[in-house]
């Protein structure tokens, strides 16, 4: 489904549209306040690993927030939507009170609107080129909330529509991964008729929405029924196969696979290679929420063990930083401290991450940077050493550059550490696949505007190409490299 | 699918399993592992490949019934499945001609040391194989070492079977008999040290194969970071053989206990 300019002035122009704008004169819309996302108090949340934190708008809320929506001419929030989402329209179903219109809508771009309802940005993309934000210096229309109040209203309606798919062509593809990048690949494949497999390597589908966003941000369950429906639309799921390890790309290829769109994420973790990182009780914020999130190793009905620290500190200043010591919150933790080398300001994680965190009671050591861990006898972490720093002038990034501040050390108590300082490339397709093109990071190197890799059949996107970014741009990558294949393969045909 | 075909048991606690996985009966190589997970509550374990016979669709896997999963795993009996598993994962061994290689086996390492036993044999080397284990009880897969390999010694902590003595006193032997080109170690992160140590003496090339602690097994988690050389790799992508003489065996050693307390734990709590 394209959102051309002319499709989305033909759909504005429909006789509900029209009316419905009609009914409130602008300047009463404009001076309603934004609705707030009603949140469960923090000192409840704090105790439960899979209670969700935002509890969703209800329907007065989410339709009073919808009229706030002006349903503009040339709609600029479109244009921040990584994966083109007809915004208005779907704004305007919820203010007329059809949500289950204003679901199907999300669906016809998105393959997963549940997901994105929570987990996406939006304050850095639709949110951000809001008329609101760009023109009128307010608080822009709460989309995202709305988005996950449209999708979650379906869900619980029991009326769960099935995009329509069109007649199957035969044509056998394969994705490799089952996080968003893949999933949105998937659903905009069946839809033209193509018969997918995604291929997975753990043993649960779903990728980082599954081993690294935890349950107080997005439920599994939410994500089982977004997976639920790409099934129902004939996508195939096969677990625990690795593309190029348990068959290669010839014997798929054998076995009548046409093309391959590769999303295996960014599983690499990275450390900073400093003085006593590889002691017990320091591990990556991939294995500590790989635990927690797919193997339930906080539940001690499960046989994967996890450490459960007093004092836990974790490295970094972004999303899976805040993930990760939220979660160490829930586990028990006295102490579950942020060690970030910049300041608030420069933090890569969301506002609303760094909010919630903060309302929960993790603390904030920013300019601060560890240097060196000691353990005990048996080698367990026992306390680290952090250098203190500052802020000198901007770097690459346009963020201002941490410096040290000598002679600042000091050591606190640890029994716990998770490094979350960021994640390169998966190097085992590009090891497998020798003549496909890589940077210099690792990252898959593709056309930007068709996903297409060195390899002709061999699509790529998500962190695999991007080496570490967001749910949303993931399925943006998906949806391109969909239309970029089916092109391919109609040409060769 | 993952369905048990064969049950054999070498002793109390050790166990071969031969496993219905075609697809990686197809496409493993000496050295590659696979991840299983034995049940819905169960954690995810690396265990390396034993042998596989690409036509029937099987692949062996020796178990020693230690903590919770591998005492889950070794209850199974034929005709039951394992719920989830994954591979070949790892690097092949790199099997190559250097002449004569000495393969230093300990307790059930000797059953991944097998097909690399086997295929430094095909490719044309003289290969000497010690098999070692506190006892006569623990030695296992002799016959089929013997198929692969010249000669072979079997060394026993209380003399029970073969010589008395550790694995490094069968290996001075050998090298002290005779050239020795290669040598791969398999077995406890302990019984690898030493070998190694000495081995590094005589400056003979060793390889040796860990079995860290891992989640994923494909780069993702690096639970099963080791220190080679000085820096810092992951057995399940870039190992799971390194240059023993490179290899931190004492960090090894630290990071095997990582989880030692709530293993005990879990243990008491399945007993």
């Amino acid at each position: 489904m394209s959102t051309t300019k002319e499709y989305l002035q033909t759909e504005r122009e429909k006789e509900w549209r029209t009316e419905l704008r009609k009914k409130m004169p602008n300047k009463d819309r404009t001076a309603r306040i934004r609705t707030r996302m009603p949140e469960l108090d923090p000192f409840v949340r704090i105790r439960y690993q899979d209670r969700e934190v935002n509890t969703g708008l209800t329907a007065d809320q989410a339709q009073s927030e919808a009229s706030r929506c002006l349903d503009c001419p040339s709609p600029t929030c479109i244009d921040g939507c990584p994966v083109s989402i007809n915004i208005p329209k779907f704004v305007k179903y919820i203010e007329l009170g059809s949500f289950l219109e204003a679901a199907k809508t999300l669906k016809e771009t998105s393959a997963l609107p549940a997901v994105c309802g929570r987990v996406c940005p939006q304050e850095k993309q639709c949110e951000a080129t809001c008329f609101y934000t760009q023109k009128m210096k307010k608080d822009p229309v709460a989309i995202g909330h709305l988005e996950r109040f449209a999708a979650d209203y379906e869900r619980e309606s029991g009326f769960m529509s099935v995009p329509e798919v069109a007649p199957a062509n035969g044509i056998k593809v394969a994705a490799i991964g089952s996080g968003p990048a893949s999933l949105s690949f998937a659903g905009d494949m069946v839809k033209l008729g193509y018969d997918v497999t995604v291929f997975e390597a753990l043993h649960e589908i779903g990728g980082v929405l599954k081993y690294g966003i935890p349950e107080f941000r997005l439920p599994n369950k939410i994500v089982d029924v977004e997976l639920d429906s790409l099934q129902k639309m004939g996508v195939k799921f096969v677990r625990n196969f690795i593309v190029g390890k348990t068959a290669s790309f010839d014997d798929l290829k054998e076995e009548g696979f046409e093309a391959f769109f590769v999303a295996s994420g960014a599983g690499l973790p990275r450390f900073m290679n400093i003085p006593g990182e590889n002691y017990n009780g320091i591990l990556s914020s991939n294995e500590y929420l790989t635990r927690v999130n797919l193997m339930n190793a906080a539940n001690d009905l499960f046989d994967t063990p996890i450490i459960k620290g007093k004092n836990v500190a974790v490295i970094g200043g972004g999303n899976t930083a805040m993930d990760s010591v939220r979660t160490a919150k829930r586990l028990g933790a006295e102490r579950a401290m942020i060690i970030y080398r910049r300041s608030r300001e420069e933090m890569p994680a969301r506002i609303e991450e760094v909010h919630h965190a903060e309302e929960e009671g993790i603390e904030f050591m920013n300019l601060c940077n560890p240097i060196e861990y000691y353990a005990n006898e048996k080698g367990m972490v026992n306390g680290m050493r952090i250098q203190r720093m500052t802020l000198g002038e901007p770097d690459a990034s346009g963020r201002r550059r941490p410096i040290v501040l000598e002679g600042s050390e000091y050591d606190i108590p640890v029994d716990l550490v998770v490094v979350a300082v960021g994640v390169s490339p998966n190097p085992l397709i590009p090891s497998e696949v020798k003549e496909l093109k890589v940077s210099k990071w690792g990252t898959i190197e593709v056309n930007e505007e068709n996903m297409q890799s060195s390899i002709p059949e061999i699509f790529a996107g998500g962190d695999i190409v991007r080496g570490g970014a967001t749910v949303i741009l993931a399925m943006g990558d998906g949806r391109k490299a969909a239309a970029g294949m089916d092109q391919y393969i109609q040409e060769k045909r | 699918m993952n369905q048990i075909v064969e049950k054999v048991l070498f002793s109390e606690k050790v166990a071969k399993f031969v496993v219905d996985a075609p697809r990686i009966a197809k496409s493993r190589k000496p050295g590659h592992f696979v991840i299983l997970r034995v049940d819905e509550k169960g954690e995810r374990i690396p265990l390396t490949i034993a042998g596989a016979d690409p036509v029937k669709g099987t692949i062996d896997l020796v178990v020693q019934k230690m903590g919770v999963s591998s005492s889950k795993l070794f209850d199974l009996t034929v005709g039951d499945s394992i719920l989830d598993m994954v591979g070949p994962l790892g690097k092949a061994t790199h099997i190559h001609n250097p002449g004569t290689i000495l393969a230093c086996g300990g307790g059930v390492g000797v059953a991944p040391m097998l097909p690399i036993v086997e295929a430094f044999k095909k490719a044309g080397n003289r290969v000497i194989s010690i098999l070692a284990a506190r006892n006569k009880d623990l030695i296992i897969l002799e016959d089929e070492i013997r198929k692969w390999s010249d000669e072979v010694i079997i060394m026993t902590d209380d003399g029970s079977y073969g010589t008395k003595g550790l694995v490094t006193t069968g290996a001075e032997m050998v090298i002290q008999r005779e050239t020795v080109n290669e040598c791969i170690a398999i077995g406890p992160a302990v019984m690898m040290k030493f070998t190694s140590l000495l081995t590094k003496k005589y400056e003979i090339p060793t390889q040796a194969s860990l079995n860290a602690i891992m989640v994923d097994g494909t780069g993702m988690c690096g639970a099963c970071r080791v220190s080679v050389g000085g820096r810092t790799l992951f057995t399940c992508i870039d190992g799971p053989e390194f240059d023993a003489h490179q290899i931190d065996f004492d960090e090894l050693i630290v990071r095997l206990g990582g989880y030692a307390t709530e293993e005990k734990l879990a243990n008491e709590r399945y007993q």
